[in-house]
């Protein structure tokens, strides 16, 4: 997108703006329009040059400034924005109709009523929407009581199961915020047992309720920056390298990983950085053959270890020669 | 792009909302300033005529209504002119509680296009007087992914309404095959992408996820030659309903070890004890798979029956411990 294709939506958009605020401050237009200071005073002294045919003093727009506030005096006809295009109506539509979707969501109410008004304004290009659906799923009563323990500011008491350890524990945590990403949801909340930010996803709590006492994060629980994703690879944490065959492959898709690589013959090689390596031995085991782990070395004699220990149990193990 | 260039294309715009009659180009090349004077040179004119070429082009690019005709027959020339009930956005008030729903909303897209997208029709918005707080609702956050290649291509062709044909790969162990397909729309479900429509090879309704979808989409065909969804398909219901199965027709008992296995406890039930473990009976449908799972929690899940997923754990556990 060219430079022009950025800035005449603003400038058509800029006009309209102001009619319907007289005497907003230049600092709020620019914070409303994305854009620095200086880039919103140009704009309002080249919309100063335009105007009706003629272009005579009556026929230009007139701004006028009172400190650092703005105001128009005359419009030329630009009294009204331009409609939604179907990108943008497609963009805010879908937008608008996933949350409306999302089971137990506090005000889906308002989404509802914001989503008839877009749509009717939006008018025909609307049903550019109906070409993209996404749902995020999430159970009405879990997300209910984590909505109202974030509106109330309250703690809450979790049964939540773990897949990293295969565990099912009991804790309290102080809730910070709702991530609704990519189909899931999760509750983002400083952990008062493992003393630190964790993530819950909500299909996962087993047991929610909303406690008495207030929720009270600490200073060191800080939201996660999501524009890298969900999960970023702790750089201190240990390399774990698994190789892949071609029908294991999903891994490298399905967990964060800080390096993939394609082998030859449909191999990959992935590699990972994982807090405790319990969950990659299970991981490790349910592939078998798809997965050779290559690192740590520790990893490979567990997987070994327990496969063997597991062929016992079966009373199958004594047959079985030690690795060459 | 130079601010000559915004002028005029802003001039432009004031101009044709301006006329109700059509103006033809020489005349809309006196009313504007910025562009090239008629110095009665072929030059100029050619000059002139490549700008407004471009600036219609940029116009309709925008969104902007852009209409063609003659005011009269008698003119020879045709004109041009935006109708200002085609350019304008409708009036639209949001409550402050709709609002935040908006604002929330419009941070729902993490891909460039949409969220760019998303930002314009803010603008809009705000400029239509309607006040969109960007903290509003700072308790939930919504993040959709739309990174897939064929993301882009797919959706154009749903809006085009235009067949496609790309390369699919069932599996990561088969060749991509090719598939022909009427698109009807792009969903998502659990995270990732598919694109749902009429498969024209297979004579019906299918889903392909995006992600395996090698090389380029093609289109195929015309524009507008794709009918839409027949009513009552649900796009979404049904990628979700090529996913559900039945219910599990067949149980297998396993002795968990007390206080490990909590994943598969979560989808069973445990019915007894025996030698200090727990009795767990689970409903599976694919002995495969569930011997897979039930291999990765390794000595802390014992298969006591069937057989055959006795067998296949053990078969898999053979080959872990001789690798």
């Amino acid at each position: 997108m060219n430079a022009t294709l950025d800035r005449l939506p603003r400038l058509l958009a800029l006009v309209p703006y102001l009619l319907a605020r007289p005497g907003v401050l230049v600092t709020e237009v620019a914070e409303d329009f994305g854009v620095p200071e200086a880039q919103l005073r140009r704009d309002l002294e080249l919309l100063w040059m335009c105007g009706l045919p003629g272009h005579g003093p009556g026929d230009l727009i007139d701004l006028s400034f009172e400190g650092d506030s703005v105001t128009v005096t005359y419009d030329a006809g630009m009294s009204r924005p331009l409609r939604l295009t179907a990108d943008e109506a497609l963009a805010l539509v879908v937008a608008l109709r996933t949350l409306a979707e999302v089971p137990g969501l506090a005000g889906r109410d308002a989404v509802e009523r914001a989503l008839a008004k877009v749509e009717y304004a939006a008018g025909d290009v609307a049903q550019a929407a109906d070409a993209v659906a996404v749902r995020v799923e999430a159970r009405a009563h879990t997300l209910a009581a984590v909505q109202q323990a974030l509106d109330e500011g309250r703690a809450l008491h979790l049964r939540y199961y773990t897949a990293g350890r295969d565990e099912t524990t009991e804790r309290d945590v102080d809730p910070m915020r709702l991530l609704l990403v990519d189909g899931r949801s999760y509750l983002e909340a400083w952990c008062r047992r493992a003393e630190g930010t964790r993530l819950f996803r909500l299909d996962r709590i087993e047991v929610v309720r909303v406690l008495d006492e207030p929720s009270a994060p600490p200073p060191e629980a800080v939201p996660r920056d999501l524009s890298a994703g969900l999960y970023q690879p702790a750089p201190d944490h240990p390399e774990v390298i698994l190789r892949l065959s071609r029908w294991a492959r999903w891994v490298a898709d399905f967990y964060p990983c800080e390096k993939v690589r394609e082998l030859s013959a449909g191999y990959t090689e992935v590699t990972l950085r994982v807090s405790e390596t319990d969950w990659v031995r299970r991981l490790a085991l349910r592939l078998g053959t798809g997965c050779e782990v290559v690192a740590p070395p520790s990893l490979v004699e567990e997987v070994r270890a327990e496969a063997r220990a597991a062929l016992a149990a079966y009373g199958v193990g004594a047959g079985l020669s030690s690795a060459p | 792009m130079s601010s000559r260039r915004a002028e005029r294309l802003v001039n432009l715009v004031i101009c044709l909302l301006s006329t109700r009659q059509y103006l033809s180009a020489s005349r809309i090349r006196q009313a504007v300033p910025g562009y090239e004077p008629d110095d009665g040179t072929a030059k100029s004119d050619e000059a002139f005529k490549r700008m407004f070429e471009r600036d219609k082009a940029e116009l309709r690019e925008l969104g902007i209504p852009l209409e063609t005709g003659r005011g009269s027959l008698a003119e020879a020339e045709e004109g041009y002119r935006i109708a200002r009930r085609d350019y304008e956005l409708p009036e639209i008030d949001l409550l402050p509680d709709e609002s935040a729903a908006v604002g929330l909303a419009a941070r729902l897209w993490q891909s460039a296009r949409l969220a760019g997208a998303a930002n314009g029709a803010l603008l809009k918005l705000r400029a239509a007087g309607v006040d969109l707080d960007p903290a509003a609702s700072a308790g939930v956050e919504p993040r959709v992914q739309a990174t897939d290649e064929a993301f882009q291509p797919l959706l154009d062709a749903v809006t085009a309404r235009q067949a496609v044909r790309f390369g699919y790969r069932k599996s990561f162990d088969v060749a991509p095959e090719d598939r022909e397909v009427e698109p009807w729309g792009v969903v998502s479900w659990r995270g990732r992408w598919y694109v749902v429509g009429h498969d024209r090879v297979r004579g019906a309704t299918r889903c392909f996820r995006l992600s395996r979808i090698s090389g380029e989409v093609h289109r195929v065909g015309a524009p507008g030659q794709v009918s839409p969804a027949p009513p009552g398909v649900n796009l979404l219901e049904f990628v979700a309903g090529s996913f559900r199965h039945g219910p599990p027709p067949k149980t297998a008992r396993l002795l968990v070890r007390p206080g490990a296995g909590a994943g598969l406890r979560r989808y069973g039930t445990v019915v007894g004890e025996y030698e200090g473990q727990d009795v767990l009976e689970l409903g599976y449908g694919d002995v495969d798979s569930l011997a897979e799972w039930v291999t990765s929690f390794g000595t802390a899940v014992l298969v006591q029956e069937p057989a055959d997923l006795r067998e296949a754990v053990v078969a898999r556990l053979t080959e872990l411990a001789r690798a």
